[in-house]
Order: structure tokens, then C-alpha cells, then sequence
């Protein structure tokens, strides 16, 4: 029984890239038709934010007219995360958890890693899909941004795209590690104190009054992200160094992506 | 010509679900329990013992089943099988590959139907079937024609758009049968397909099934139902606590379960003393004691009843409840383990 039998011979393998592309498929088919639950869900929390702090408040005259510049990277920001995180988490709990729904794509012919890798890319690219509707949505709603910055488009969509990774990635951990029955907490837990103190909602700098905050949110990754989208929407207003930023998102997407895989594969395998 | 399915000291012990309790949030262990489907089989202090040293040798074509009680190590052999249950120990071939070393060649020839439906909710009953015959890499058109011909063929046809929500217990059990099949696997797996559906359910997935077989596929299933397994499979392999007991056709282990009629009888205390006045009684041929159970090969049927009664009055126990067993493959199971099947 060494030698493969011939029936081991008779089929060609099949590339991974083309699964991976079927499973990407399979997820966009999806989303397309979640479309309008997947708009209220990623994009209800900031456009009440928008309204509130960079309509509402500005007018009343209870924050500076300038608060708008601060607040609308963030508001994208804040978009990206809710977006990436709960794409990938919210239905992998459920898959791990009673329905199980994941084993059809378990049995593809390719590493249980790229399963768990295409949710992480499917996931990024719907944080990239919510920042882009929120992103007009703000600028309509908060009227002129002072040292709105537009053309530097292509660096703000690569910085999202690096964002929405971070948290696809995130995701990936928080869908292999938690159960379904702590969903809700986890976002009080989690999430809540991630965007209040993600440095979206005020840059960073702002810390400098604060410095035991200004120190400690930096294990927050909301902050790289929402400082990087300063840097790429209003360079001209204080910010993170970019490269500082897109370091430190380069390597969280890989510390999250290492872990997220080795839960992946626990939760896939016994 | 070669082995569909080959196993040689086949073992598989899960880490102590105590341990797994104390790993805290970080862990599997906080979710519902993963796939361990057993009453701890045997614990020592490395963890639990699903399976011992499983022997098995599944031939091409062959409808082969897997017999035992719950918690017998069939859930975790179809999981080895299947590439998703990793071997302590031990070698696992299918299909002429080794299922840890070419996990993924293995998935692609082979097709399983779990032991409940998971299809994939977001998705209509036709999508299902499309989308994971992409995951084995078939191309759009040919798929969808392939998906239309199994919904036909498992009578399903009328819920090809319906969402899978929409099916009742049988129709996913069968749509999970066109999954298992739409990538042509040479292998196919079920693990109890039969469980909870209506017997009428059930009779129309042992038709799918012989038909299948009839086409050459090699089937392997396991059940805790003797009748099934009788009625399927030409080999029948008899596991109990993650270890093999027999493998023979249903004939031949029927012609070996132990001569005469199986009588049962509940006592109201330990049986112990009653096996040796039971073993005077005239018919008995072999007499054992379980528990409070009392099991008496008797080659004269029910006639030994009362005889038995008194067997075990004589030792000052009440009788409080009466079983009879033709030889079968129940009765063979029994003197086996001296337990029941389920």
C-alpha cells in the first residue's frame, strides 16, 4: 500500500487559485444579496456619529467648526472596522458554533489555511465597500472639510484596503476564539472601548494632554488606521507619521492573520 | 485491485475535556464542545480513547458498514477517513492516499454526508450544489447541468430555488447526498444518514443508496440501526469502544452470533449469582451476568422463561423484566459487549 493506487492517478489536481476564487465568489454572491442588511449594519453607527458630532454639535456651536476635518478620517475609520470585523466573525462564530454551515467548504480539495484566508480577503474587501459609501455620505451630510485632501485617493484607498485587513484579520481571531453566546459581550468588551479610544473620534495628537492615553491606546490598531487615514485625507492637519502607521498595521494584520489561522485550524480540525 | 479504504493500527485519544475546560476564553473548549461525539470511551491520564488500534480494509466498490453504539469510535473514524480528525497514531489510506499526508488530494476524491445536514444556509438548494462543485475546481456550466440532474435524480427538483431553510429533515438529507456526490467522488461517506428521518424518508435513501452502489461507487456508512446495516451492506464491521470486534458479511456474522434464542432477564439486584443455577436450566447453553441483567442462550426459545424465574429465585432475586432476542445481529452484538446497540 505504498506505492499510490491507481486510482490516486487518474484525476488532475485542482489549483487552489481557482477554489479560492469559487469561495470568493460564493461570498460576494452573498453579500449581494445581504446588500441592504450589510449597509445598515457597517454604516447605521457612523452616519448617527456624522450626524450627531459633525452636523448636529458644529451647529449648536459646541465643537469647532475645524472638529469636521478631525473627525472625518476617523468616521471612515470607524466604518472599515465594523465592516471588516463583524464579516468575518459574526458568521464564523455561527459556523463554529451550531450550524457547522463552514464543512462544505472544509471538504475542498485545497489547505483548510485558505479557507480561513479567503474569509480574511472577502472580509477586507467589505470594509473597503463600506469606507467608500460612507466616505460621500459624510461629506454630504458634514458640509466643507477644511484640508479635505481628494487626490490622494489612491493612497486613502490602499490605506483602507491595509485597515480593512487589520480587522479582517481581527475578526478571524475574535470568530475562532469566542462562542456564539458571547457575541454580545464581546462587542461591549471589545469593540466598544476599541472605537472610543481607536483615536477616531479625536487624532492622536489631541493625546498630548492626556499622555498616559496617548501612550496606552497605542495597542489599539483603530489608531494606526484612523491616523493613516489623516495622513491620506488631510495630510495638512496633525497626524501619525503614514510610514509609522502602515508599519504598525503591517504587522498586526500579521500577528492577528497568524493567530486567527492557528484557531482556524484548531476550531476546523480534532 | 486496490483497497478503497485501508486502516492499520489506527488510534485517536482527544486531549482530557477537564484540560480543555480550564483553557478559558482563549480556547475551543469556550464554544460548544467540537467534534468528540462519544461517551468518554476509556480515560487515561493522556485524555480519551475514541479509537484503539482500528484494522480496517474497505475494497473498491464495496457497500461497507460500520456498526456500533453511540460513542463506539465511528463518528471518529468516518472524521480520520474524511481528513478532519487528525490520527494519534497509526496509518489511514484512502483512495491510495494517505489521509495526513495529502489531506487535500484525499478531499477531492472522496464525498461526505454528515451525521446532520450543514448546508450552506445564505444559499438556495441549487447554489449549494453550483458553489461546491466550484470548490473541486468544475466549471460553471458543466456544475449547474451536474446540479440539476442530482436535485432530479433525489427528487428534490421542486426546491431547486428554494432556500435551504425551506427543506424539510429528508430533502437536506438528501440534498446533502447530491453534495456529497456532484464532485464524482470515488468514496463516499455517511455518517448515520438515517437518523431522524421518517421511516418512508428512509426507505427512499436506502433505494438512493443501492442505486448508487449499483453504479459502482464505494460506500461506507455507519448506523447504530442492525436492521439497516443487515439490509445495505455486503461487510459489516462490529466496532465497540474504538476497537474492532468483527468484520464479516451480515451472513456470516449472523451465523455466528451465538446458537439459540437470547433471553434477557432483569433482576432486581446484581445477576451474579444467579448465572450458575441458570446454566442448569435444560436448553441454556451459556449464561452470563451484566449488571442486574441476566443473558441466557436458551436453544428452546421462550420455553426456559419460567425455569429462569426460578434460577433466580433460588438465589433470592425478583425478576422485573423479561427480554427475548432471535439470533441476529443484535443478539451477536449483545454476547459481544453485553450491551445493546443503542
Amino acid at each position: 500500500m505504498t506505492t499510490p493506487s491507481p486510482l490516486a492517478a487518474e484525476r488532475p489536481r485542482v489549483s487552489p487559485a481557482s477554489v479560492f476564487w469559487a469561495l470568493l465568489r460564493r461570498d460576494a454572491r452573498v453579500a449581494r444579496r445581504e446588500l441592504p442588511s450589510f449597509l445598515v449594519r457597517t454604516i447605521m453607527q457612523p452616519v448617527l456619529f456624522i450626524i450627531v458630532f459633525g452636523y448636529l454639535l458644529p451647529r449648536m456651536g459646541f465643537v469647532q467648526a475645524g472638529y469636521t476635518s478631525a473627525l472625518l478620517p476617523g468616521i471612515i475609520a470607524v466604518s472599515l472596522t465594523l465592516s471588516s470585523v463583524q464579516s468575518v466573525a459574526l458568521p464564523m462564530v455561527q459556523d463554529f458554533g451550531f450550524t457547522r454551515e463552514i464543512e462544505d467548504r472544509l471538504l475542498a480539495p485545497i489547505p483548510i489555511r485558505l479557507v480561513a484566508i479567503e474569509k480574511v480577503v472577502s472580509g477586507a474587501l467589505q470594509g473597503v465597500l463600506a469606507a467608500c459609501v460612507v466616505l460621500p455620505i459624510a461629506r454630504l451630510i458634514m458640509g466643507p472639510i477644511a484640508g479635505l485632501h481628494l487626490p490622494n485617493a489612491a493612497l486613502a484607498l490602499g490605506v483602507t484596503l491595509l485597515g480593512s485587513t487589520v480587522f479582517a484579520s481581527l475578526g478571524l481571531v475574535i470568530g475562532t476564539a469566542i462562542s456564539a453566546t458571547q457575541i454580545g459581550l464581546m462587542f461591549s468588551i471589545i469593540v466598544a472601548p476599541m472605537l472610543m479610544f481607536g483615536c477616531a473620534y479625536y487624532p492622536w495628537r489631541g493625546l498630548d494632554a492626556v499622555p498616559a492615553f496617548k501612550y496606552g491606546v497605542l495597542i489599539n490598531p483603530l489608531v494606526y488606521v484612523a491616523e493613516a487615514m489623516r495622513g491620506a485625507l488631510t495630510p495638512s492637519l496633525p497626524h501619525m507619521p503614514l510610514w509609522v502607521a502602515c508599519a504598525a498595521m503591517v504587522a498586526m494584520s500579521a500577528l492577528f492573520l497568524a493567530i486567527g489561522l492557528r484557531g482556524f485550524v484548531r476550531r476546523s480540525m480534532s | 485491485m486496490s483497497d478503497a479504504i485501508f486502516t492499520e493500527n489506527l488510534r485517536k485519544v482527544y486531549a482530557a475535556p477537564s484540560m480543555r475546560r480550564f483553557r478559558g476564553l482563549s480556547s475551543r473548549g469556550s464554544g460548544p464542545p467540537p467534534i468528540v461525539p462519544f461517551a468518554p470511551v476509556r480515560t487515561t491520564d493522556k485524555g480519551v480513547v475514541a479509537l484503539d488500534t482500528l484494522d480496517l480494509r474497505v475494497r473498491e466498490g464495496e457497500f461497507f458498514g460500520l456498526l456500533g453504539p453511540n460513542g463506539a469510535g465511528k463518528t471518529t473514524t468516518i472524521g480520520i477517513l474524511t481528513t478532519r480528525v487528525t490520527p494519534t497514531s497509526g496509518r489511514a489510506m484512502v483512495a491510495g492516499l494517505d489521509v495526513t499526508a495529502a489531506p487535500d488530494r484525499v478531499r477531492q476524491r472522496i464525498g461526505v454526508v454528515p451525521q446532520r445536514p450543514n448546508p450552506d444556509r445564505s444559499l438556495s438548494t441549487l447554489e449549494n450544489l453550483v458553489f461546491h462543485a466550484a470548490y473541486f475546481g468544475i466549471p460553471l456550466d458543466r456544475a449547474e447541468q451536474h446540479a440539476v440532474d442530482l436535485l432530479k435524480r433525489l427528487d428534490i427538483t421542486d426546491k431547486a430555488d428554494a432556500r435551504v431553510d425551506a427543506l424539510s429533515g429528508g430533502q437536506q438529507q438528501r440534498l446533502m447526498i447530491a453534495r456529497a456526490l456532484i464532485h464524482e467522488p470515488q468514496v463516499i461517506f455517511l455518517d448515520e444518514p438515517t437518523v431522524g428521518l421518517d421511516p418512508q424518508a428512509r426507505h427512499d435513501l436506502w433505494e438512493i443508496l443501492r442505486d448508487l452502489h449499483a453504479h459502482g461507487r464505494t460506500i461506507v456508512m455507519t448506523t447504530h440501526y442492525m436492521e439497516e446495516a443487515d439490509q445495505l451492506c455486503e461487510r459489516i464491521a462490529i466496532v465497540d469502544r474504538g476497537r474492532l470486534l468483527a468484520c464479516d458479511t451480515p451472513e456470516r456474522l449472523k451465523a455466528s452470533a451465538p446458537g439459540g434464542t437470547l433471553v434477557e432477564v432483569t433482576l432486581d439486584g446484581e445477576a451474579e449469582a444467579a448465572v450458575t443455577p441458570a446454566l442448569a436450566v435444560a436448553g441454556v447453553t451459556r449464561a452470563e451476568a451484566h449488571g442486574t441483567g441476566l443473558h441466557a442462550y436458551s436453544e428452546r426459545g421462550g420455553e426456559a422463561i419460567p425455569a429462569l424465574i426460578t434460577a433466580a429465585q433460588s438465589v433470592g432475586r425478583v425478576v422485573t423484566n423479561i427480554h427475548l432476542t432471535r439470533p441476529s445481529l443484535e443478539s451477536l452484538f449483545i454476547s459481544m459487549t453485553g450491551r445493546k446497540l443503542d
